[in-house]
């Protein structure tokens, strides 16, 4: 079942998005479609980050907005110095924000990032470090269930409101934005948007194999116990916070894809995408799909956005009411989330 | 016409003024020399004479006017007063006066008079304004006035300002003994604060004993501004802990006691906020004269909205979901949700305008402290609601069962105990405890559907930092974080300060992972 419901949603993922920008081309969808399932693509990556140290390890992270962000703070600092000048200012080196500060130049983290390469790296190395460095505090000291979630949660709440002072050198409150160009060609065209959706098309099907590759393999299977009984995989002479560890900082680079290929399509990374009800939210379209499925954080992902695309529009008063009742709905009814429907009825045939 | 006037009575002045003049304040003042009406300004002042201030307010005001033969007249609505007797003057001849001129010399002259007369006002806050104006004006010529004041001042504090405004003349004034400056230094050196601690230290031509007197002076009283600024620190970081305690209360309880990880929190307390805001607008439609007690009638209220939404929820919803506290998570943020949007559909998006009752405004002065009532009246509410929480599960028998359950739900079930019912009843108080301490929150901060988000982290921090399951560890956790919060804002900035705070949050986990009061035993793994 498992098997199957992955190449259907590998499937699912590239042939729709092969189809969407071939309509795309052709005149027949609209770009901000193309933008739109770009960015639910971003989501599901990050999605599928939570379901692999949630739904496998146990380790539920209420922080993960935050590797998610710094990935697109990364490439949102590539993109800034993409701008030359073509700012409002027009200063070569400096960003608008620079500028508007009175900074005379370039504060020494922000070297290298004209160079699109290095962006990329520091998009996944960043996120990676954080948590490799989190990760070995706490699984070390033996910090678990409630405890974790809610130091993840201060992680993520302590980035936020480092953010958001102007002196960090990230643009303070407004973040990052007015975004021009992407490897040299102008982000707003028709061709670089298609081209955005299929990369995000290509790294989530990408991520989706490498988490299906680690959650069966040997490794993937002391994870789970590690995630079931912690303490009897520890008697067992396994070393539960070195896997632990591996997969939190897998996943949090992981998120840090998501993130950065997430700002060139929305155009904007600010403090905001650090809030904690960020990170809870990306938790509930895991719960809403199906927990430790990887396919299921997908779906989960792509129906939870997608329903809020449509609620905000069709009923702008009312869609945090239905929003509400989805997660309260899901976690009454479906305990196993939507892919939890069709597995029991597979496992009721067999 | 006037210039020829003012000739003359410069002219009359110079011959036959000067003797007469010199004992009569008034013929000083209605010369033309600004010397001379400076010396006027200061002898009247000091002569006791009951015109003396309403001369010289007419004098700022522009409205003294000096007529020939040191006619001396003060200008009312049009009409005109003798100033010598305060009386209506007759037949004025209006074109041969003029108006009194100033420069400013005579301008400072007039406010260190002005100054000094109302040492003498019958209203006790004037005087006691006026010893201060005098103190800090440190003019050796307010002498006289400040001796003949202290000999009829009743009020103890004002005399005590009187005495200290006499050192600063004292210091100030050319010809004092040199025992008179050291008793003045030392005056000064009592009085502690920042203005003293200027004076002190802007001393200049004095004898060295003195002038060491005056170092070690200020000195000592910047130890004594250090412990003050010290125990103010401590107030505001007991105010920020009583802010968090209140919020963590309820939290404590239900995710504390009962495992629950409730995400809606923030909205009971949002509830108690919004329940608050409905009392007043139905005592200012209704009552108005119950203003004043519209917290107290608050109180209560919010605890049962917000406790009946809570036994609510935990039997519509929670009841569901126990042994799963992860997915109680994700039921209880869309619940949050929910409530934030009918709180928002029914009063409205921006923020709502909850008043403070008059007996909660204000502030006092204690010592080098200032404390506003608010601030102190969520201290003690705080200590209160606590206090009542600990009894309450100390010694009701709901308290009683409570406990029971936590510690052994299976043998307490077998005891007979309805442990559906006093789960819910746990969380009713939890969610009630929440709701008492959105009245208090409303009364500092935005009444607004969001007021639930801002509190959330912090009351999880809190929580778990002290240790779950232990109300006591709350309460150290909460006035810890509170102390430590704004111990760093002055040395780091507000935001900063936090961050830190959170790192040392994180970092102090690690050490103990289960908070500073763990509760020990087999119970916790599982």
């Amino acid at each position: 079942m498992n098997r199957t419901a992955t190449i259907l949603c590998l499937a699912v993922i590239l042939g729709g998005t092969a189809l969407l920008a071939f309509g795309n081309a052709t005149g027949a969808v609209p770009t901000y479609i193309i933008s739109l399932v770009g960015k639910y693509l971003c989501f599901a990556i990050l999605a599928l980050a939570v379901d692999l140290v949630w739904g496998f390890a146990g380790i539920l992270s209420l922080g993960h907005a935050a590797f998610f962000s710094l990935g697109g703070y990364a490439m949102g600092m590539y993109l800034m110095r993409q701008i030359g000048t073509r700012g409002v200012y027009g200063n070569p080196v400096l960003p608008d924000f620079m500028v508007f500060l009175n900074w005379k130049e370039l504060p020494w983290y922000w070297t290298g990032f004209d160079n699109p390469l290095f962006a990329i790296l520091m998009a996944t190395a960043v996120p990676g470090l954080l948590a490799w460095v989190f990760g070995w505090f706490a699984f070390r000291s033996r910090v678990s269930g409630v405890y974790l979630s809610i130091i993840t949660q201060a992680m993520t709440y302590a980035l936020l409101l480092a953010f958001f002072r102007n002196d960090m050198g990230f643009g303070g409150n407004n973040g990052l934005t007015d975004f021009k160009d992407i490897f040299g060609y102008p982000l707003q065209s028709d061709s670089v948007r298609r081209a955005l959706l299929i990369a995000s098309a290509v790294l989530l099907a990408a991520s989706l194999l490498t988490a299906r590759y680690v959650v069966t393999s040997r490794f993937g299977k002391v994870l789970i116990a590690v995630r079931d009984t912690e303490s009897r995989t520890r008697f067992l002479a396994y070393r539960p916070e070195r896997y632990k560890l591996f997969v939190f900082v897998l996943s949090a680079v992981m998120a840090g894809i998501g993130g950065a290929l997430y700002v060139p399509q929305v155009g904007i990374i600010n403090p905001s995408e650090f809030a904690p009800g960020n990170s809870i939210e990306a938790v509930i379209w895991v719960a809403v799909g199906g927990r430790g499925t990887l396919v299921g954080a997908i779906l989960g992902a792509i129906l939870v956005n997608a329903g809020k695309t449509y609620f905000t529009g069709a009923i702008p008063e009312f869609w945090l009411f239905a929003l509400g009742a989805l997660f309260i709905l899901v976690t009454l009814l479906l305990p196993k989330g939507i892919l939890g429907l069709f597995s029991s009825r597979s496992e009721r045939k067999s | 016409m006037s210039v020829l006037l003012r000739l003359l009575v410069l002219f009359c002045l110079a011959f036959a003024g000067p003797a007469q003049a010199q004992d009569d304040p008034f013929a000083l003042l209605a010369g033309d020399n600004f010397d001379d009406i400076r010396h006027g300004i200061e002898q009247l002042a000091t002569s006791g004479n009951s015109q003396a201030a309403a001369v010289i307010t007419a004098l700022q005001e522009g409205a003294l006017y000096a007529g020939p033969d040191a006619a001396l007249l003060i200008k009312q609505d049009e009409t005109w007063l003798d100033a010598r007797t305060g009386k209506p003057a007759a037949d004025v001849a209006e074109d041969a006066l003029t108006a009194v001129p100033m420069n400013n010399g005579v301008r400072r002259a007039a406010e260190a008079a002005m100054g000094s007369l109302e040492l003498f006002s019958p209203d006790p806050a004037t005087r006691r304004h006026a010893a201060e104006a005098v103190l800090k004006s440190r003019d050796a010529a307010s002498l006289p006035g400040l001796a003949r004041a202290l000999q009829t001042e009743p009020d103890a504090g004002t005399r005590l300002v009187m005495q200290q405004a006499v050192a600063a003349a004292t210091l100030a004034s050319p010809d004092a003994s040199e025992p008179d400056r050291l008793a003045a230094v030392n005056t000064l050196r009592t009085r502690g604060d920042l203005d003293a601690r200027a004076m002190l230290a802007s001393l200049t031509d004095q004898p060295p004993s003195v002038r060491e007197a005056a170092a070690t002076a200020v000195i000592a009283i910047d130890r004594m501004l250090q412990l003050w600024g010290l125990l103010q620190g401590v107030f505001y970081g007991l105010s920020l802990g009583s802010v968090l305690l209140l919020a963590a209360a309820g939290l404590a309880i239900t995710f504390g006691v009962m495992g629950i990880i409730n995400m809606a929190h923030g909205e009971m307390v949002m509830l108690g906020a919004y329940t608050t805001f409905a009392v007043q607008e139905l005592i200012r439609a209704h009552a108005p004269g119950l203003f004043g007690a519209s917290l107290f009638i608050a109180v209560p209220l919010a605890f049962l909205v917000s406790g009946a939404v809570g036994v609510a929820v935990e039997r519509g919803m929670l009841r569901f979901l126990y042994g799963r506290p992860l997915e109680t998570l994700l039921a209880t943020w869309g619940l949050s949700l929910v409530l934030q949007q009918t709180i928002r559909s029914l009063f409205g998006a921006s923020n709502r305008d909850v008043g403070t009752p008059q007996w909660m405004s204000g502030a006092t002065q204690w010592g080098g402290l200032t404390i506003t009532y608010n601030r102190l009246v969520i201290i003690i509410f705080a200590a209160l609601v606590m206090a009542a929480l600990m009894a309450a599960l100390r010694y009701t028998a709901l308290g009683l069962r409570m406990r029971a359950v936590t510690q052994n739900r299976r043998m307490a079930a077998s005891m007979g105990i309805r442990t559906p019912w006093v789960d819910a009843m746990t969380f009713g108080l939890g969610s009630g405890v929440a709701g008492m301490a959105g009245v208090a929150l409303s009364q500092i901060d935005n009444v607004s559907p969001n007021l639930g988000q801002g509190y959330i982290i912090d009351s999880f921090m809190v929580v778990v930092f002290g240790g779950v399951g232990n109300l006591w560890g709350t309460v150290v956790s909460a006035l810890t974080l509170g102390i430590v919060n704004k111990f760093l804002e002055p040395l780091a900035g507000a935001v900063l300060g936090k961050i830190v705070v959170l790192v040392l949050l994180i970092l102090f986990i690690q050490r103990k992972p289960r908070g500073m009061f763990p509760i020990k035993g087999r119970a916790v793994e599982s």
